[in-house]
């Protein structure tokens, strides 16, 4: 590790950030000593997923190897243990995004199904043919096809708020477009491959102006900075396990408890039961109305440990050291030649998206991986993004609060490399 | 620069990547197809002319990576006079020697500079689609191909 020093640079980073022990915390992080191609791993794909801490491998190993039992289910001790912890996690994540009750906290698979469960149930009860749904141009693809799927079954119109070219949705074009026939308004809080972040409290006031929910996707935003559903006062809020340190196939679906229960579910099975007849089903109340089967215990003990490890380092503190980091990455990225970054927003969260004009992104991707950097190079599942710049993909690095100034300058040599390789 | 990437983008290729050959509207198609992978965005259409069951002419459009490009290129000079069957063979060494561990055909000629490719799985469908693309255009498929 000498050849490339972790330690962050004091001169560059001296706010906040300056006393955030980034080298004690990638201790946490048994991955982050991998090495790949020879090269020490730096790891700026954490938009796509995030790295473990141990933590939380921990927790899945005590899960299996001391409690394993299925919830809900039976009087023995394993039973109460497992479904104890699910309800501890639930709990943990009812105060990270301080909801008002655990009611409101549903375990689903990740932000894409806690969208489909909302256009699936809240939509298709509340959508007639003629209405709209409205969204930002800036989406993922999980945050358009649901919705595109419900417009279709219903008749219904989808709009887009367009973005402009700095990556930003206009309030005032936000505005413009709410109007009679809007019910629903889906929109990121942060973008996955832009990294602009919306202003989303002042688009939610807009929305409720006019009695329209909104359902946030708030995947990219979670991991690094403080979500505050009531603050927001957000109808529905959606987010990934694994995008915060915890594990794949666990997520949150945050919903207004009165919403919640004016729904019909969206998987019928075991547990979103109260009893069940051949003639008739009486369903289970809130939460687990819509946790139909028997949920990823696993996950869920894990995202448990997940948001412990974050509440231990703080989310204030994890939102100041990332905003000088990608400060930074800015300042490092953007003054080189025949590189363009793309999504330019003021107010931006994690990611620098970019293009390099002698290489493809793939060509980018392949020869920063023989460097050791794992970067995402393509659409980022927003092909529209792309298509707003013209672009068919990008190379995008995302950070997270694990990532260092140096392995900012790893980048920027890896990037000189590509052009020295294409020139 | 390590030698391994080097075996990637062998000079031929990188030539190629820049100096795409037969790039652009081929006047007179009788057959073409577009192709499309969904792993990166790239896109590709591919024109090419059957006159008295040989291929005279091959053009492509579109904007991919190096890999893909060159691959592009490379294509259509290689299946220049070759009737729909033998194109097809050679699309058959040209995979294997992309995906199975044994040496490239001889008969591959130029095509062979792809070989370091199988060292990168992530890359294979960039070096393939042009191929899978022509293969559509053959068998004058109307739906857009994907590597998917």
């Amino acid at each position: 590790m000498s050849a490339r020093p972790m330690s962050i640079h004091v001169d560059l980073l001296r706010g906040p950030a300056a006393a955030f022990d980034v080298d004690r915390i990638r201790e946490d992080f048994p991955i982050l000593r991998e090495k790949v191609h020879g090269k020490p791993l730096v790891y700026l794909d954490n938009a796509a997923t995030s790295q473990k801490p141990q933590a939380v491998i921990d927790s899945l190993v005590d899960y299996y190897s001391h409690y394993n039992a299925n919830v809900h289910r039976a009087v023995h001790l394993l039973s109460a243990r497992a479904t104890e912890a699910c309800d501890q996690s639930r709990e943990k994540a009812r105060a990270f995004i301080n909801a008002a009750s655990t009611n409101e906290i549903i375990f689903v698979r990740g932000t894409t199904e806690a969208l489909n469960l909302v256009a699936q149930t809240h939509g298709r009860q509340n959508i007639q043919p003629g209405d709209e749904i409205l969204i930002s141009g800036l989406e993922h693809h999980s945050n358009i096809v649901p919705w595109q799927m419900l417009c279709n079954e219903k008749q219904a119109h989808l709009r887009v708020v367009p973005i402009d070219d700095a990556g930003v949705v206009p309030l005032d074009r936000f505005a413009k477009a709410l109007n009679d026939r809007t019910r629903i308004v889906a929109i990121a809080h942060v973008s996955n491959a832009l990294g602009t972040v919306n202003p989303l409290a002042e688009m939610i006031e807009l929305a409720h102006r006019r009695n329209v929910p909104v359902v946030v996707d708030g995947a990219q935003a979670v991991p690094h900075m403080r979500v505050d559903v009531r603050a927001l006062d957000a109808d529905f809020y959606a987010f990934s396990g694994h995008k915060l340190f915890g594990p794949t196939g666990i997520g949150v679906l945050y919903g207004k408890e009165k919403l919640l229960e004016a729904m019909p579910p969206f998987q019928g099975g075991g547990d979103m039961i109260r009893s069940v007849t051949f003639e008739k089903t009486e369903y289970n109340v809130l939460p687990y109305k819509f946790e139909a089967g028997t949920p990823d215990v696993a996950g869920i003990v894990g995202l448990g440990a997940a948001l412990d490890y974050v509440n231990g380092i703080g989310i204030d503190a994890i939102a100041a050291y990332e905003h000088e980091l990608l400060e930074y990455a800015t300042q490092a990225i953007s003054p080189l030649d025949g590189v363009r970054i793309v999504g330019t927003a003021p107010h931006k969260a994690s990611v620098i998206s970019f293009v390099i004009d002698s290489a493809h992104p793939h060509d980018v991707g392949t020869i920063l991986d023989r460097e050791g950097i794992a970067v995402r190079t393509g659409h980022h599942c927003a092909q529209p993004v792309m298509d707003r710049f013209q672009i068919a993909a990008t190379t995008r690095a995302s950070l997270a609060f694990y990532n260092t100034a140096a392995e900012i300058d790893a980048l920027v040599t890896g990037i000189r490399k590509v052009q020295e390789f294409f020139s | 620069m390590t030698s391994d990437l080097n075996d990637l983008y062998q000079e031929t290729i990188i030539d190629h990547s820049k100096r795409p050959r037969n790039k652009g509207v081929l006047e007179h198609a009788t057959h073409h197809a577009e192709g499309y992978n969904p792993l990166c965005g790239d896109r590709v259409t591919i024109e090419l002319k059957l006159e008295d069951g040989r291929i005279s002419g091959v053009g492509f459009q579109g904007s991919g990576c190096a890999i893909s490009t060159a691959s592009a290129s490379l294509m259509t000079e290689a299946l220049r006079g070759k009737t729909p069957e033998e194109a097809e063979q050679s699309f058959e060494k040209f995979h294997d020697m992309l995906t199975e561990d044994k040496a490239p055909a001889a008969d591959l000629g130029k095509l062979a500079v792809f070989s370091g490719v199988r060292q990168y799985p992530m890359r294979v469908k960039c070096a393939t689609l042009a191929w899978h693309t022509l293969r559509a255009a053959l068998q004058g498929e109307a739906k857009a191909v994907s590597t998917e």
